[in-house]
């Protein structure tokens, strides 16, 4: 269970305790930038540990208010009718993991709270494993009504990169003869009528790197007539703005794209206050981390500033 | 005839292919060469195997610089290997999917690799901060607006920035930063980001009709066409 979630105040104990100790530091490296002192690189890292430590130890949660792209996404699955096959996509790795995977948690808890029928794919070869986290974690746990072939399936991993989504938005079963557990995708009830993507009410993609949402965008979005959704890196969000809002019908990203989802869930199904959401959780250490960055960035500046004025002088 | 016979299946190949999506009775060809290309991807995936335990056991018996890297490297692919071929401790049988829960697999998979990708991932942090530190400087006009928009970023990407605007009336709502951030990213953002896709979209169909007409031949190993 979570810790309740606050409106940003500067009352709260983690909040305190993580400015008190950041902020001293930061008043402490100014006098020295004054001074004409540089900071060490090894100070800059052990300000970074502190900020990310520190909200960890203590935690920090607050209200996120949700961004229109973010709360686009959330609006196209909520108004989905009950029973609506949809496909969900893990196209990442461990290392986006912390990132991506609650923002698709997210997601797929949505959309069984909705009665929507998910059908699960991997691109990437590390996303069926992170996918099996979520149909443990999520599915298994907090939805166990829900059954196997009928409110969802996996189909799992398949190589060929884009040449899969070329294949799939023609023919599904012609790549995917069976799911995961070699079951053939004709004996899958939720699979009655899906010849193709383009049956899918809706595809969201969950990635970062090549092939990902974008690709599900230009090889099955635009060819198929499907509606493309995505959650991605926060480093590779720009790059998918391009594409919104007539070719991506949203998008969450990085963890705070996550978190917009998971405070939208909650806000309209009290339920999902009892269960764990990182993305709230996570945005503690990431505003602090981005508060010292800046104020990094200043003290550079500073000094920058104070060298250039020193060689003026000269 | 080392040089045409290539030369004309890559255009034979690339013509019927850019003609299937024309005309819907070829579509299945795009399907089948799909199905082709992996089968032929498979082969890589041998070669790319191969070729990583050769150059590693290289290493090791010629004990070059770092060879102890190159032992945890082969122990690592090879642990990995034969618990996904061999399916050790998989509860199911050998039809079960290959990361089903308390297999081997997914075990490594759990609580070695997906921590240590995640650390590595999560180092960026520091190098971030300690770049920002040394360059984001204002040095001129262009690089103070960068600044001005990083910060803008930054501060949007977190409950601090909506904290720090949101005293502002409700006509002003534009200036708020989360805004601003949505501003910079869907107006400057968009407006560069497009223009990178347009040229990547141009270069990527003049290079393929380069390619078909066999006008570039650098994949066949020559240096000009």
């Amino acid at each position: 269970m979570m810790a309740p979630i606050l409106p940003l105040s500067l009352f709260q104990p983690g909040v305190i305790i993580s400015l008190a100790v950041i902020g001293l530091g930061l008043a402490y490296l100014l006098r020295r930038t004054l001074l004409g002192k540089e900071v060490d690189r090894k100070v800059i890292f052990a300000f970074i540990f502190v900020a990310v430590a520190t909200p960890i130890l203590f935690p920090i949660t607050f209200e996120v208010k949700a961004t229109p792209i973010a709360k686009a996404l959330f609006d196209k699955i909520e108004s989905l009718p009950e029973g609506t096959k949809i496909m969900i996509s893990y196209d990442f790795d461990p290392a986006m993991a912390p990132e991506v995977l609650p923002a698709a948690n997210a997601v797929v808890r949505h959309c069984m709270q909705k009665n929507l029928r998910v059908t699960f794919i991997a691109i990437w070869a590390t996303g069926q494993s992170l996918l099996n986290q979520t149909l443990q974690q999520v599915v298994r746990v907090e939805f166990p009504e829900k059954r196997e072939g009928i409110d969802w399936c996996n189909i799992g991993y398949k190589a060929g990169n884009e040449g899969v989504m070329n294949v799939i938005v023609t023919n599904l079963r012609k790549m995917f003869p069976t799911d995961v557990n070699s079951r053939p995708l004709d004996s899958l009830d939720i699979l009655n009528g899906i010849l193709s993507c383009r049956d899918f009410k809706l595809i969201v993609s969950f990635g970062g790197g090549q092939p990902g949402p974008k690709e599900w965008i230009l090889y099955v979005g635009d060819p198929g007539n499907v509606p493309i959704g995505a959650g991605t890196a926060a480093v590779s969000a720009p790059q998918l703005y391009a594409y919104y809002p007539k070719q991506l019908i949203g998008l969450l990203g990085g963890v705070k794209g996550a978190a917009e989802y998971e405070f939208e869930l909650l806000t309209k199904y009290p339920r999902f206050k009892e269960v764990d959401a990182p993305g709230i959780r996570m945005m503690g250490p990431q505003t602090l981390a981005h508060v010292v960055i800046i104020a990094f960035i200043v003290l550079g500046n500073i000094a920058f500033m104070r060298g250039r004025r020193k060689e003026g002088d000269k | 005839m080392k040089r045409q016979i290539p030369l004309l299946i890559t255009f034979i190949v690339g013509a019927l292919l850019i003609v299937s999506v024309f005309v819907p009775p070829l579509e299945g060809m795009q399907e089948n060469s799909t199905l082709f290309f992996d089968i032929i991807a498979v082969f890589a995936f041998f070669l790319g195997g191969g070729n990583l335990i050769r150059i590693h056991m290289t290493k090791v018996a010629r004990k070059k610089g770092d060879w102890q890297y190159s032992i945890v490297t082969l122990f690592g692919f090879l642990l990995m290997l034969s618990s996904g071929l061999f399916k050790i401790g998989n509860p199911g049988d050998i039809a079960a999917q290959v990361d089903a829960a308390g297999s081997w697999f997914q075990t490594i998979f759990f609580y070695l690799m997906s921590p240590l990708n995640s650390t590595m991932y999560a180092l960026l942090a520091f190098f971030v901060a300690s770049a920002s530190y040394r360059a984001f400087r204002a040095k001129n006009r262009e690089a103070t607006i960068l600044l001005v928009s990083a910060f803008i970023i930054l501060l949007g990407q977190t409950p601090f920035g909506t904290m720090l605007t949101s005293w502002m009336p409700e006509k002003f709502s534009v200036l708020e930063i989360p805004n601003m951030a949505v501003w910079v990213m869907s107006s400057p953002n968009l407006a560069g980001q497009r223009a990178i896709l347009i040229g990547i979209g141009l270069g990527v169909v003049g290079m393929a009709l380069r390619i078909i007409l066999g006008i570039e031949r650098t994949y066949l190993g020559e240096d000009k066409g």
